[in-house]
């Protein structure tokens, strides 16, 4: 469904005398429906500006991403017209930051109801589905009505993935989604990804939780000096660990 | 609607104040679009972009960037020097608007487009009520019933958040923030599939200015109005804009994704622009 081809990100900095910084280079892997691939590596290594370039917040300066779209039709994300990437960002391409910027004013269930009206639910229906993803990512029902401006970071972040994932995106991207949650939330969190997982969507995520990457991932690649290098699960589990997971 | 098809085209848009010499006809680069010989003017330089349906189009820059021009233009306050606007819902996007007759013109602003101005009193009649404001609009538009434009300005202003008992009021005694509703609710009277925005938070204290931003947006997403939205403030194009272009001297230089003009900015001008964001 996606597949990425010898992509490039490099940064000119005008006001720092042109100073040129290499993101990453030369990265290539694919993506099939169904399928959750890692990506890990020390912070600063470049994991987050491939997401952002597969997701187009970022301009690439090299290679192709390819993505197959729902009506079959190819599309190289590294150079399509920005209203493009709005189509399938509003209909097919989620992304979840670390940092979750909050509408001012608006409620937790408004935000997860309109994410979906905006894109031509009945608002009824919902509403509904609202507060199931509420409940699921375990947000107080007290705190469905109140702006999430007033929330804890872990209340934020939850209510930020639910309101990626409420919409069943094909192509998921996943900036560190379980980073500062709880052993509980994280569960909560972990469950959600599995069903869109179970669904069919192809997901590509940053992650530095062990627990997270063992539970979700089905490829493992490691950013090392600017490039992707695929990581072994038998060298890095040890047998037993695949046959555990296997059954 | 066709999502691929602009409801607003513009192509090489200028808008000169002076006749211009040898020197500035050839350098389009020229600082601040002022011509160092001539002193002519380049407000507004060679625009092209296309407005798609249903979209936020920011435009950001600093002052004497154009930006303002190029809507004023759009809405023909202010008379281009060259280039053509296309609107598709008129003469199917055959017609130059920029060249439109008067009557023509009139026809545009009461039916396709609306605009609103970070001075209320370019957009209201201050000593007139607010109701009387919105209804005005209606008028304009060839609505004749009386009855009827009083139930739809009571409508337009209540979905604005003017309580009914105001509404015989005239604006000149509302705060900032209710003449910006005002006014929106006038720009928006008719149902426009094009509405242009100038700085219309600009001055306002943080809290009202939300409410303002809230309301746009909330009649963006219900109404699907396409918009041009005007701010030198980028948290404001952050949270409304879909697309944003970037202006200096006249001219765009930059265009893009919201996200990636404020996260990965190319031209050397936006790089220091998003560097001043707080």
């Amino acid at each position: 469904m996606l597949k990425i081809e010898h992509l490039s990100k490099e940064f000119v900095m005008h006001i720092r005398n042109n100073a040129q910084i290499q993101g990453f280079e030369d990265i290539s892997f694919s993506v099939e429906p169904g399928k959750l691939i890692a990506i890990t590596g020390p912070s600063g290594s470049g994991k987050s500006s491939l997401l952002k370039c597969i997701y187009r917040t970022y301009t690439p300066t090299g290679g192709r991403v390819l993505y197959r779209d729902a009506q079959g039709e190819q599309i190289d994300l590294a150079s399509a017209e920005p209203w493009e990437i709005i189509r399938l960002r509003n209909r097919e391409i989620g992304y979840v930051s670390q940092f979750f910027s909050v509408i001012p004013r608006v409620s937790a269930l408004d935000i997860l109801t309109s994410t979906q009206t905006g894109r031509g639910a009945d608002r009824k229906q919902a509403r509904r589905k609202a507060q199931r993803y509420l409940e699921a990512v375990g947000i107080a029902p007290q705190l469905w009505d109140m702006y999430p401006a007033t929330f804890s970071g872990g209340e934020k972040q939850r209510l930020n993935i639910a309101n990626a994932l409420i919409t069943k995106p094909r192509l998921l991207l996943l900036d560190e989604p379980t980073a500062s949650l709880d052993a509980r939330s994280k569960q909560w969190v972990m469950d959600l990804i599995l069903e869109l997982k179970k669904e069919g969507a192809a997901m590509v995520g940053v992650f530095h939780d062990e627990i997270a990457i063992r539970t979700l991932a089905d490829q493992r690649f490691e950013m090392k000096e600017k490039r992707l290098v695929p990581v072994d699960y038998a060298a890095h589990y040890g047998e037993e660990f695949l046959d555990e997971t296997a059954n | 609607m066709d999502n691929r098809t602009p409801v607003l085209e513009g192509n090489h848009i200028t808008v000169r104040f002076g006749e211009g010499c040898d020197y500035c006809r050839s350098h389009p680069e020229i600082e601040r679009g002022r011509c160092p010989k001539c002193h002519t003017i380049w407000a507004v330089r060679d625009v092209s972009f296309q407005l798609f349906p249903g979209e936020i189009l920011g435009i950001v820059g600093e002052s004497g960037s154009g930006k303002s021009t190029l809507l004023r233009a759009l809405y023909f306050d202010r008379p281009a020097t060259s280039g053509e606007a296309h609107i598709s819902l008129y003469h199917q996007g055959k017609t130059n608007i920029l060249q439109a007759s008067s009557q023509q013109k009139r026809y545009l602003r009461n039916h396709l487009m609306g605009m609103v101005y970070q001075n209320p009193m370019l957009g209201l009649r201050m000593g007139l009520s607010s109701g009387a404001n919105v209804a005005e609009k209606l008028i304009a538009a060839g609505n004749r019933n009386a009855g009827e434009m009083i139930g739809r300005s009571q409508q337009l202003l209540r979905h604005v958040e003017i309580p009914v008992e105001r509404m015989k009021e005239a604006p000149a005694v509302f705060s900032g923030g209710m003449q910006q509703r005002v006014q929106i609710s006038k720009a928006t009277a008719n149902n426009p599939p094009i509405l242009f925005l100038d700085e219309v938070t600009t001055g306002l204290d943080l809290s009202v200015q939300a409410k303002v931003l809230d309301l746009i947006r909330s009649i963006q997403k219900e109404l699907g109005i396409a918009m041009m939205v005007v701010s030198h403030d980028l948290a404001v194009i952050r949270m409304m804009a879909d697309r944003t272009m970037v202006m200096l001297g006249g001219r765009v230089v930059e265009e893009g994704l919201t996200d990636q003009i404020l996260e990965d900015p190319i031209h050397e001008y936006t790089q220091t622009l998003v560097s001043s964001l707080l």
